[in-house]
């Protein structure tokens, strides 16, 4: 892995952000990484926009600021993108990662960036095994899919972890179903 | 390092850090009250005591000024004492900071720099650390979630040692440390508890003229934190000088030991000088921003400035050679606060810096930067301006402005 990669998350309060930022890194420090997980805080209200960051790379990080220029952006919520400019920052050569049951097109003419977009719909994979539009670990899956930053192995000790059993067991076949089934155009 | 002990690498915030180094330290007595961005070293650690993790007397208070109170008296007695606070909670403990330093009190206490209202602010800035300054505490200023860790558990070997008997804060910047999950080697327990040893006493006499640790012990009665008056009131005063003097030492001392025990080391535990040597321009700070002057300072080496970095992290004591030695080659130094005295001439950092300096016959061009304050997010090419700047004054030999605001809207 060449220098650092970074990820931009984008989710309302509630909807696990940082949890996801929290779990990439963790499945990092698995394979020996270093890494930095951290919210942007602002209005900590259920369903406000929040922002969270991960950074991995193979030497330590001493950077301490903000994400400014991310190689992936994690959209965890489509209504966003009415109020956030998701894709601020994002490189040309970057992916854009979206939970949407839209095909990436679709969703594309909404956006401001010419990159490479991803749709996922991780709602309806959430609702399906989990009982619940928790989105955070599909959306982990399909980051997972698209950078190949972590391997699936370690994403599944992270989640284990993270949650009892019987959690972990549930999120983690939601991480498979939206590693399976992430696309882009 | 041949003798280093074999740990363990964990993912932990800069508070969880806090938590995990108390839980190791054997700590006899926690009093806190919950203030953000602390907040979670206090619930960690009361998960600990709740699962039996730990044999801590834990200590829920109304107040931070109780839990000062608490954290002192309990000290006082033998026990080794732990609390942790930020912003408005720092500043109510204020009144008894300077009782439990002139107590001779060795409570140790995480600070989550945090900024002062108003306008309300949970963000993170060092004004809580810098307003208690002259309280009497020894003051250390860490870099990242490992620092903190290793240093908390430094801060007890340091404040128990019989000649220094101080408390001591463990300084982290909110939010960028306290809440930023990263890589921790963690100490086996063993080594901990076996750095640390126990609590060691001096011995003083008692009323009854017997000698006796000195701590609060019903065989041993003496009275302590009582009235002076002006016959002794000044001298009390006199040996708190002395104590903080003697900590520059221990300091390095304990540093040393634990550095030889982990591997990790931080300058000389007093200063961290990064690529000074040869250094023309140069920059001051306290706390995480020095990690990322430092890849600024890589990346103007190599484009062939002769950049450097000073990171003060014992601030109190101020180690006033070790900063003189490391600056008095450079010849145009910027220092960074992320604190404003207001009314003063810039920032507290710059006081002292500008200040240790003044006796040298050759000294550095010195300008002041305030900074990041409310949590203003200091990105690398702000300091680079930074840099940028310190050439521009060396080209003309003239200072325009000798206290600037970075990364402010004017």
């Amino acid at each position: 892995m060449m220098g650092m990669f970074e990820v931009r998350w984008h989710g309302r309060g509630g909807q696990g952000a940082w949890t996801a930022s929290e779990l990439l890194a963790r499945a990092a420090v698995h394979e020996g990484k270093y890494i930095q997980s951290f919210p942007e805080f602002g209005p900590e209200r259920m369903g406000a926009p929040v922002t969270a960051f991960t950074r991995i790379s193979a030497k330590p990080i001493r950077l301490h600021c903000a994400v400014y220029e991310p190689n992936v952006v994690v959209v965890l919520d489509s209504t966003l993108m009415k109020t956030v400019q998701v894709a601020q920052g994002l490189a040309r050569n970057g992916n854009l990662i979206i939970n949407s049951k839209e095909a990436p097109l679709e969703v594309r003419k909404t956006l401001a960036y010419e990159g490479k977009v991803w749709t996922v719909p991780a709602t309806e994979i959430a609702i399906k095994i989990l009982g619940a539009p928790i989105t955070s670990t599909a959306m982990l899956g399909a980051v997972a899919r698209v950078t190949g930053v972590v391997s699936l192995e370690s994403i599944k000790k992270a989640v284990e972890e993270r949650f009892r059993r019987d959690v972990a067991e549930k999120n983690f076949a939601v991480i498979k179903e939206a590693y399976e089934e992430v696309r882009s155009e | 390092m041949k003798n280093v002990i074999k740990q363990k690498v964990v993912a932990l915030n800069g508070n969880e850090a806090v938590a995990y180094a108390v839980k190791q330290s054997d700590v006899d007595v926690v009093a806190a009250y919950p203030i953000t961005p602390q907040t979670i070293i206090v619930e960690r650690f009361s998960e600990y005591v709740a699962n039996g993790e730990v044999e801590t007397a834990f200590v829920c208070t109304e107040s931070e000024h109780s839990a000062m109170t608490a954290c002192l008296t309990a000290a006082l007695t033998g026990a080794r004492t732990f609390t942790a606070t930020a912003s408005a909670g720092l500043a109510l403990m204020h009144e008894m900071l300077f009782v439990t330093a002139g107590c001779r009190a060795p409570v140790v206490m995480a600070v989550a720099n945090r900024a002062l209202s108003a306008p309300l602010n949970i963000h993170g800035d060092q004004s809580d650390a810098m307003a208690q300054r002259d309280s009497g505490w020894i003051q250390l200023y860490v870099e990242n979630a490992q620092e903190v860790y290793d240093t908390v558990i430094q801060a007890f070997k340091i404040a128990e040692n019989p000649n220094v008997l101080l408390p001591a804060m463990v300084c982290f910047d909110g939010f960028i440390v306290s809440h930023s999950l990263e890589n921790v080697n963690v100490l086996p327990d063993d080594a901990v508890k076996a750095f640390l040893g126990m609590r060691q006493f001096p011995t003083v006499l008692t009323h009854d003229g017997v000698k006796a640790p000195f701590r609060l012990d019903p065989e041993h009665p003496m009275t302590l934190g009582p009235a002076a008056f002006p016959n002794y009131y000044f001298e009390i005063k006199r040996q708190q000088v002395e104590a903080l003097k003697n900590a520059l030492s221990v300091i390095r001392q304990v540093h040393d030991e634990y550095a030889e025990l982990s591997g990790r080391s931080y300058g000389n535990g007093l200063i961290e000088a990064y690529r000074l040597e040869d250094a023309e321009v140069a920059t001051v700070c306290l706390g995480s921003t020095a990690g990322t002057t430092k890849i600024v300072v890589d990346e103007l080496r190599e484009e062939g400035v002769k950049a450097g970095l000073l990171r003060i992290r014992t601030f109190r004591p101020l180690p006033v050679d070790d900063i003189r030695r490391a600056l008095q080659d450079v010849k145009a130094v910027a220092v960074l606060d992320k604190c404003i005295s207001f009314g003063g001439f810039g920032g507290p950092v710059f006081h002292e810096v500008r200040h240790v300096l003044y006796d040298l016959d050759k000294r550095p061009v010195l300008v002041n930067y305030i900074y990041g304050l409310g949590g203003r997010d200091v990105p690398p090419w702000q300091i680079r301006q930074v840099y940028e700047d310190l050439k521009g004054i060396l080209k003309e030999e003239k200072v325009k402005e000798p206290v600037n605001y970075l990364g402010l809207r004017e």
